[in-house]
């Protein structure tokens, strides 16, 4: 963040409650004053300008907003941002490194896990959350872990195919390491 | 989506949280799991000035058994916690039936079993295995601890007995009185949805014969009911096909349903009819297997 | 050597989606990504009742809210004339209520303020004063002589009747009806269900006063549509108006209409000279916008004892909601219910229908359906799943009996449209084969002995893909057709540009296999534009299954052309006589000496650096495509499931699906949109809907009660293909996006009535809830799902 210029609003009045909070996301730590009543999903979006963590209900039910909070996969539609404050947050745009695409994201390619689009981040952390504990998932495994996610365009086969095909990927590359 | 304004507080000892709920004066929610409470700050269902987050209070995360076979699971205890305990799927059958029930895989990484009791809603899965099994909710305030049974914690729906500067800060399973059989069936039309009806049953039994049992339903009445007459009707008898259409009956009879999209009243007693004889009939056959 | 096609990624190519690239990394760009600088949010303010006369609203504490801009009630626009909108079907449609509110969920205020929490505050804080007025949630109510008008802003509206309309023939279908050995009868009602993409709709309007240019993001599936009704509504000059359409999360119908939003939010920008975003939240999306169906069935069919189907006859009452908004060709009232019956060859049919206005959502839109087709194709095999139980014949020996022979194309069916080809019972016997049906029905009958209910239901239909012709087909009067422009650069790059959006069709990967395909340039070297008004060319837009049929095929034809102009270059290039000149695929060679030849990119750059003499440079062109026909594919589905008598909880066993679409451009991709369609098909029939009880109070405004399923209760689906290439259309596709949806439901519930044989019971309306199914099995009588919802019902 720039520090050659930072508005002074005068629209926030002295009786709006504002904390302070650091959070790291993606392992980059941010440090922001924000209202308790913000979403984290809004902060991941507005305030972090990482728009890849989507927002698709308001009940908490599809799961577009899923993202992993020290290590464990929550929907961030239904934490506050100030609840982040000292953890970890990790969302689609951490999958990849600079070196590559995660195996998650390549399967839902390859197995054309994905239509519009939207759903995806969301299902593809449910899904890393389930291959970070279960490295061998059966098919029955993979629909369990993912039906806190809707998706609408795909019927589910496919994402399920491109979590086990990430699976396997994720298998071959260790026993090459281990080699 | 958008939560109306308050203050939040994250206190650090169970004191400091407990003062800060004096100061809200019954407008101050508290914030565990948030698995409820989010959703109705974003639909502004719900609009407390203050909100007191327990999530950073020390001692809260437990799930023991004491020597005598008590169970606790502490305030902070996730659902998915219970899901994966083995001391709940080795000891406690009705809970480890209802965990992998409850809501969906991501939102029980975040919700809490005593949450989800102070919630107080008709349709939660918790209430109803609490009930059936006798237990209870540990309370502390500002004149200290007392110990509520979960059949006289909720008082409406929505509603609990707990004062406004109160916090559950565990819930108690008591020892079973012989060998603690049970189980939990819900009917959902999907991941997720709420129950249309659901039934939970704890059953101890000793030498075959029933020595204590519970019977609670879901989704079928303002609150969580207490089929007391249906287990009563079981105690100190064995189990079998009279007994069992006898207690179905008896629970069918508790249930206080209203017609709604997810089916009508005449139905939903029906499936609390038949939910509870299909669980005591497995666990009879099983007890039998195992005999 | 020619090129491998497949390695190129041209037709029949699995090829994998360039679209996924992004999405992949969380770098989609939906509307409510984009950001503005100075960007305003703003937020509606929603009827809580379904009927009222609004007395008052005060919205100076709205005002009073540090941070508002903004604050907009309809006594506002009506200053502006723009209180009212036309709606896509010749009504109107209140933008922001004036006298009255009609359904719960209607917009009636606006607030723009700095956040959308603030804009929400402000909402919260306006008063409005309402006076109830009586409810009509169904058309019996709707019809009642004493029904309170739900329209008194119309002149010349004097009831709730928003239209009558018919279609066949009345006399010689009355006679099949009188030659009839057995007539065979079945009423039902197709509940109102919503399409419900995960992403909601929302805009962000930017009006730049300096310019007088009017620019729109929105969440739109028919950009240039909505570029047009801007201009009407707003009165703003068509070449200053440019709607972009970025990435959209899922379409289904819902997207194709004018909302209030987008409206509002556009007069806020002018009014405010700031970008104003709207982005509407779930229950806004579900109580407000486009919903489908709900439409009541009475249908009769004469038939011959042996099964021969002599006349249909049908009549439906369609429940439009306050406002009759449905999306669909203007020539027809109940979009094309009369396609029903397609598949099958019978001598005569009759369709009346009436339209009433209800206290309900606006709407009638296409979901994943080309306009009522969904219904007509459910109606038809409920009815012949109905009438093959009334004759005894076997369910799938009654289709075969009727269905129309493979020799028999073009065939003109009994309501008129002109089927173009198909392999129909092919089809339904590979399905049969691959479900193993003499096997299955041995196994039920066994299970049946054991107290166990199987059952097994099929569907088979042809479905109209791909509106226009633009003879017949116009919405608002605008033809239905669509236009491709494509630019091969000097390198043999190319971009390509149409007038369909894609909202997860994969339009980016599918168009560029079509170039391939027809220049040999490989897919990858094509990228594809779509959703931008002032960059695209012209077209309708995507939805009802329409854009491989029509704009596929002028990408198909616009491709052409440019090969056309190659092979002049070719010629001059290879010095030879354009009559000299052979083509494969991706190179012009001579005839007499094959291996003299010029590539498709030598001719590009030639194109660019050395024309002959007179020949305008460059390798560009464009194509507009105005289908001579629809598209008539033909699919069989065949679900199997297991009822509990206990409990009526019904599980999908299998779901075998045989998909005739003509040629697969890729089949991946087609083979994603089957399985999409049939898990919507799956929803529909188990659990998906909205209903309302006496108030008008909207049950399934959220997630936690209209019901999606997920990737636990989604069934697993088994594919099979048949192809017979569409004769008419350049490159033998036909539509496919919509068929399962289309077709599939009927084959669920299908199943469970045959599981339920025994019991007498001939209907059981969606979704089959297991209260349903035990309620039809207990009394053996048929079981409506109509409105209301009634509380104290035992």
């Amino acid at each position: 963040m720039s520090s050659l210029f930072n508005e002074v609003t005068s629209t926030r009045s002295d009786d709006v409650p504002v904390r302070r909070v650091t959070i790291t996301v993606n392992g980059e730590t941010h440090t922001a004053d924000i209202e308790p009543r913000l979403l984290l999903a809004h902060l991941l979006r507005q305030g972090l300008k990482l728009t890849g963590t989507h927002t698709g209900c308001d009940t908490t039910n599809c799961g577009a907003c899923t993202v992993l909070f020290d290590g464990r996969p929550v929907k961030s539609c239904t934490m506050l941002a100030v609840q982040a404050d000292g953890h970890e947050v990790t969302t689609v745009e951490g999958l990849n490194t600079p070196s590559g695409l995660h195996p998650i994201q390549e399967g839902f390619k390859d197995e054309h896990g994905l239509q519009c689009g939207f759903c995806t981040p969301g299902m593809m952390m449910a899904a890393k959350a389930l291959l970070d504990e279960n490295p061998a998932p059966s098919e029955e495994d993979v629909r369990w872990a993912l039906a806190g996610n809707l998706c609408r365009c795909t019927g589910y086969q496919n994402i399920v195919k491109a979590v086990l095909w990430a699976a396997e990927r994720m298998d071959d590359t260790e026993a090459e390491e281990a080699s | 989506m958008y939560p109306s304004r308050f203050r939040y507080e994250a206190p650090t000892s169970l004191e400091e949280a407990i003062a800060l709920l004096q100061q809200g004066a019954g407008e101050a929610k508290i914030l565990a799991g948030g698995q409820s409470l989010i959703p109705l700050l974003k639909l502004r269902f719900a609009a407390p000035e203050l909100l007191v987050d327990i999530n950073g209070l020390p001692g809260l995360d437990h799930l023991v058994a004491d020597p005598d076979g008590t169970i606790r699971i502490g305030a902070l205890v996730r659902h998915e916690h219970i899901e994966r305990s083995t001391l709940i799927t080795e000891r406690q059958p009705t809970i480890a039936a209802a965990a992998p029930l409850v809501a969906d895989p991501i939102v029980r990484t975040r919700g809490t079993f005593v949450g989800s009791l102070c919630h107080a809603d008709p349709q939660g899965d918790w209430a109803a295995c609490m009930i059936a099994l006798d237990g209870s909710i540990v309370a502390q305030g500002p004149n200290g601890r007392r110990t509520i049974p979960a059949r006289e914690f909720v008082t409406g729906t929505f509603e609990n007995v707990l004062d406004p500067a109160e916090i559950a800060v565990e819930a108690v399973i008591p020892p079973p009185q012989g060998e603690a059989h049970g189980g939990y069936l819900k009917l959902e039309r999907r991941i997720g949805d709420f129950a249309t009806a659901a039934v939970a049953v704890a059953a101890d039994l000793r030498d075959g014969q029933v020595s204590r049992a519970g019977i609670a339903l879901v989704g079928v009445g303002a609150t969580t009911i207490d089929a007391r007459e249906a287990a009563d009707s079981l105690v100190d008898g064995a189990l079998g096909p009279e007994a069992i259409d006898r207690a179905a009956d008896l629970a069918a009879e508790a249930a206080h349903p209203r017609s709604d999209h997810r089916g009508s009243a005449s139905y939903k007693r029906h499936i609390v009819r038949t939910f509870t004889a299909r669980i005591l009939t497995q666990l009879d056959r099983s007890t039998q297997k195992a005999a | 050597m020619a090129i491998d096609e497949i390695k190129i990624g041209g037709m029949g190519a699995r090829q994998r989606r360039v679209e996924d690239n992004r999405f992949i990394r969380g770098k989609g760009n939906y509307v409510d990504d984009i950001v503005l600088p100075g960007m305003l949010h703003m937020e509606i303010l929603r009827s809580p009742v379904a009927h009222a006369r609004i007395r008052s609203i005060d919205v100076s504490r709205a005002w009073e809210i540090p941070g508002v801009r903004l604050v907009l009630t309809g006594e506002m626009l009506a200053a502006r004339n723009l209180a009212w909108m036309p709606t896509l079907s010749y009504d109107t449609q209140a933008v922001l209520a004036t006298d009255k509110v009609r359904f719960q969920g209607q917009e009636v205020a606006a607030v723009v303020a700095d956040d959308p929490y603030i804009a929400k505050d402000a909402c919260e804080a306006i008063v409005v004063d309402y006076e109830p007025l009586p409810v009509i949630v169904n058309p019996d109510q709707a019809m009642a002589p004493d029904a309170p008008l739900i329209r008194d802003d119309k002149v010349n509206q004097h009831d709730n009747r928003v239209f009558d309309w018919e279609v066949g023939d009345r006399e010689r279908t009355e006679q099949a009806f009188a030659e009839a050995d057995v007539v065979s009868t079945l009423e039902l009602h197709y509940p109102r269900s919503h399409p419900s993409p995960i992403e909601t709709c929302g805009s962000i309007a930017d009006f730049d006063r300096s310019t007088e240019k009017l620019t729109v993001y929105m969440t739109t599936q028919a950009p240039h549509i909505i570029r047009a009704a801007v201009a009407m509504v707003a009165e703003l000059p068509e070449h200053m108006i440019r709607i972009i359409s970025p990435d959209i999360g899922g379409g289904f119908g819902n997207k194709v209409p004018v909302y209030p939003g987008y409206v509002v939010s556009i007069l806020a920008s002018i009014l405010t000279e700031r970008p104003v975003k709207w982005i509407e939240d779930k229950t806004g999306n579900l109580i407000s916008t486009g919903f489908g169906r709900d439409i009541y069935l009475k249908g009769e069919l004469a038939l011959r004892s042996d099964g021969r189907i002599l006349g249909v006859r049908m009549h439906t009452t369609s429940d439009h909601g306050a406002f009759f908004s449905d999306a669909q060709p203007s020539k027809f009232k109940v979009g094309l219910m009369h396609s029903a019956f397609a598949c099958y060859d019978i001598p005569t049919a009759h369709l009346t229908a009436t339209g009433v206005y209800t206290n309900k959502a606006p709407g009638g839109v296409a979901y994943r359906c080309s306009f009522r087709v969904t219904e007509a194709m459910y109606f038809q095999e409920r009815m012949v799943h109905a009438a093959a139980d009334d004759l005894g014949i076997d369910q799938a020996e009654i289709r075969r009996r009727n269905f129309v022979r493979d020799d028999d194309f073009p065939h003109r069916t009994a309501f008129g449209f002109l089927t173009d080809s198909g392999q129909y019972t092919k089809c339904l016997d590979l399905g049969l084969e691959a479900v193993d049906y003499e096997g299955f029905l041995r196994e039920k009958e066994e299970a049946r002995k054991q107290g166990r209910l199987l059952g097994i239901g099929i569907s088979t239909m042809t479905e109209p893909l791909g509106a226009g012709n633009s003879r017949e087909y116009d919405i608002l009067g605008i033809k239905m057709f669509d236009a491709a422009e494509l630019r091969v650069h000097m390198t043999g790059k190319a971009i390509l540009r149409t007038g369909a959006k894609t909202q997860g069709q994969g339009h980016e990967t599918t168009w560029a296999q079509i170039v391939a395909h027809e220049l040999g340039i490989p897919a990858n070297d094509v990228v594809v534009e779509e959703g931008d008004t002032d960059t695209a060319p012209f077209g309708m837009g995507t939805y009802a299954s329409r854009s491989t049929p029509v704009a596929g095929a002028a990408v198909s034809m616009v491709a052409r052309k440019i090969r056309a102009k190659a092979r002049k270059i070719a010629a001059h290039l290879l010095e030879v006589s354009e009559e000299d000149i052979e083509w494969e695929l991706g190179r012009f060679y001579v005839r007499s000496a094959p291996d003299r030849g010029v590539t498709i990119q030598e001719c590009a750059m030639a194109a660019y650096s050395n024309v002959p003499d007179g020949m305008e440079p460059g390798l560009e062109n464009h194509a507009y495509y105005d289908p001579p026909n629809l598209t008539w594919p033909f699919a069989a589905y065949i679900a199997t499931v297991e009822v509990d008598p206990e409990t009526g909880v019904w599980d999908v066993l299998r779901v075998v699906a045989v998909d005739d679409c003509g040629v697969r451009i890729n089949p991946m991709i087609v083979e994603g949109q089957i399985m999409g369609g049939l898990t919507e098909a799956y929803a529909m029939s188990s659990m998906q809907f909205i209903t309302f009880d006496a108030d008008g109070n909207c049950i399934g405004s959220n997630y936690m009660d209209y019901l999606l399923p997920t990737a636990w209760e989604t069934p697993g689906f088994e594919l099979h293909e048949v192809v017979t290439p569409c004769p008419h259309h350049p490159i033998g596709a036909k539509g496919v996006g919509e068929c399962a949806t289309v077709g599939g439901p009927a084959a669920f519930v299908n199943a469970v009535m045959d599981a339920l044989k025994d019991t007498g019971v001939r209907n059981i309306d969606m979704p089959l809830l297991p209260d349903r199914v035990h309620r039809a099995l207990t009394t053996g009588a048929d079981v409506s799902g109509a409105p209301p919802v009634d509380p104290d019902a035992p």
